[in-house]
């Protein structure tokens, strides 16, 4: 039992630990006021970083990174909206800043996709199914070959009757 | 639709998704995900006043580039590429006659980027530091260096992200200086509710 625990709490920690290490603001960033301080943090996972691409600003140890938190905490402190800073980055950047692309005629299609993918998908899946079980039914496969004409049926008896020749 | 041109469809058709797919892939080779749209293209630089690198006379400012056709460029002594495009600033400076700005970007230390400019020689007429990135975010800088076309008043025109060479220069830049300079440009500066 306590071989157990101590067990799940190195675990624990493990987890914990890994997960703390993955982020880059430094104890300097912080603001003072927990309230700003965590609207920050969710506008930074919110917005890509523009160097690595794939990684938000809240991730990422480039500079550029920690200059775009900064300046997101500067225009908190100055009483700004979330609305409001995010639309200062996609100013400045563009649609790609955000990690989520807006959804508007451009990005229509790639909203769509999935649905659209997953719906073509289900079609194609029972119809398949529905082809095999009805082939599972005798005589109504249309890719099984004709019976064999009553001459074909003569020919073949007449080859199995057929002494075969000895090896030598 | 008959059995054997169902079989057909069901043939070929994941030989076109394929083919579609292949397609989509060789454009993708092509394409540079760093190369961002940018969006300050014909749109008035925003307000800015950068100290000078050290020993290096005036501040950079929005006001000290009016009045003429000039290049802002983004620069870095720790950017590799920058090392890369400087021998062609240096000589467009030279040749060209056109007056280039220099906006060293996040440094360590600001002596660095004074020390690299006595090292490589220095083409640039004002040259401000932005160690926070305050230019460089309003600017829309995702790396260096980048280099943008301002016309006389103020608006950015071009902007182009990598090294300049002499054929971004030939193929691109001095036909747009060329035209920016025969033409008044109060004309083309968007409308104030077009700019953000």
């Amino acid at each position: 039992m306590r071989k157990t625990l101590r067990a799940s709490l190195l675990g624990l920690a493990l987890v914990l630990g890994a997960t703390a290490s993955a982020h880059a603001i430094g104890p300097d960033e912080v603001m003072d006021d927990p309230a700003l301080e965590s609207r920050a943090r969710a506008l930074s996972k919110g917005l890509r970083c523009v160097v690595c691409q794939s990684e938000n600003i809240d991730e990422s140890n480039v500079d550029l990174a920690r200059d775009m938190r900064l300046r997101i905490r500067e225009l908190l402190k100055d009483g700004k909206s979330d609305a409001d800073i995010r639309s200062f980055m996609v100013q400045r950047y563009g649609d790609f800043v955000l990690m989520e692309p807006p959804v508007k005629p451009s990005t229509y299609a790639l909203w769509a996709a999935p649905g659209v993918l997953l719906v073509v998908g289900i079609w194609a899946l029972v119809r398949t199914l529905r082809a095999r079980s009805a082939s599972a039914a005798p005589g109504s496969d249309p890719t099984a070959p004709a019976p064999l004409s009553p001459e074909e049926q003569e020919r073949l008896r007449a080859l199995l009757d057929e002494t075969p020749q000895e090896n030598r | 639709m008959s059995t054997s041109t169902r079989t057909l469809l069901f043939r070929v058709l994941p030989l076109v998704a394929l083919g579609l797919l292949l397609g989509l892939f060789y454009i993708g080779l092509d394409r540079d995900p760093r190369n961002l749209p940018s969006t300050l293209i014909d749109v008035p630089l925003p307000d800015f006043a950068l100290e000078p690198i050290p020993d290096r006379g005036n501040a950079l400012t929005r006001d000290a580039l009016l009045g003429e056709v000039s290049l802002l460029n983004v620069f870095g002594s720790w950017c590799v590429s920058c090392r890369a495009e400087h021998e062609e600033l240096v000589r467009l400076r030279s040749e060209e006659g056109i007056a280039i700005h220099g906006v060293d970007w996040n440094e360590k230390d600001p002596r660095d980027g004074a020390d690299w400019l006595r090292r490589n020689g220095d083409p640039y007429v004002l040259a401000g530091q932005d160690p926070d990135s305050r230019l460089a975010i309003d600017l829309g800088v995702t790396g260096a260096p980048e280099t943008y076309l301002i016309d006389p008043c103020g608006v950015v025109r071009y902007k182009h992200s990598g090294p300049l060479t002499k054929e971004v220069w030939d193929d691109i830049l001095a036909p747009a200086v060329k035209t920016l300079k025969d033409a008044p440009c109060t004309a083309r500066v968007p409308a104030q509710e077009d700019v953000p």
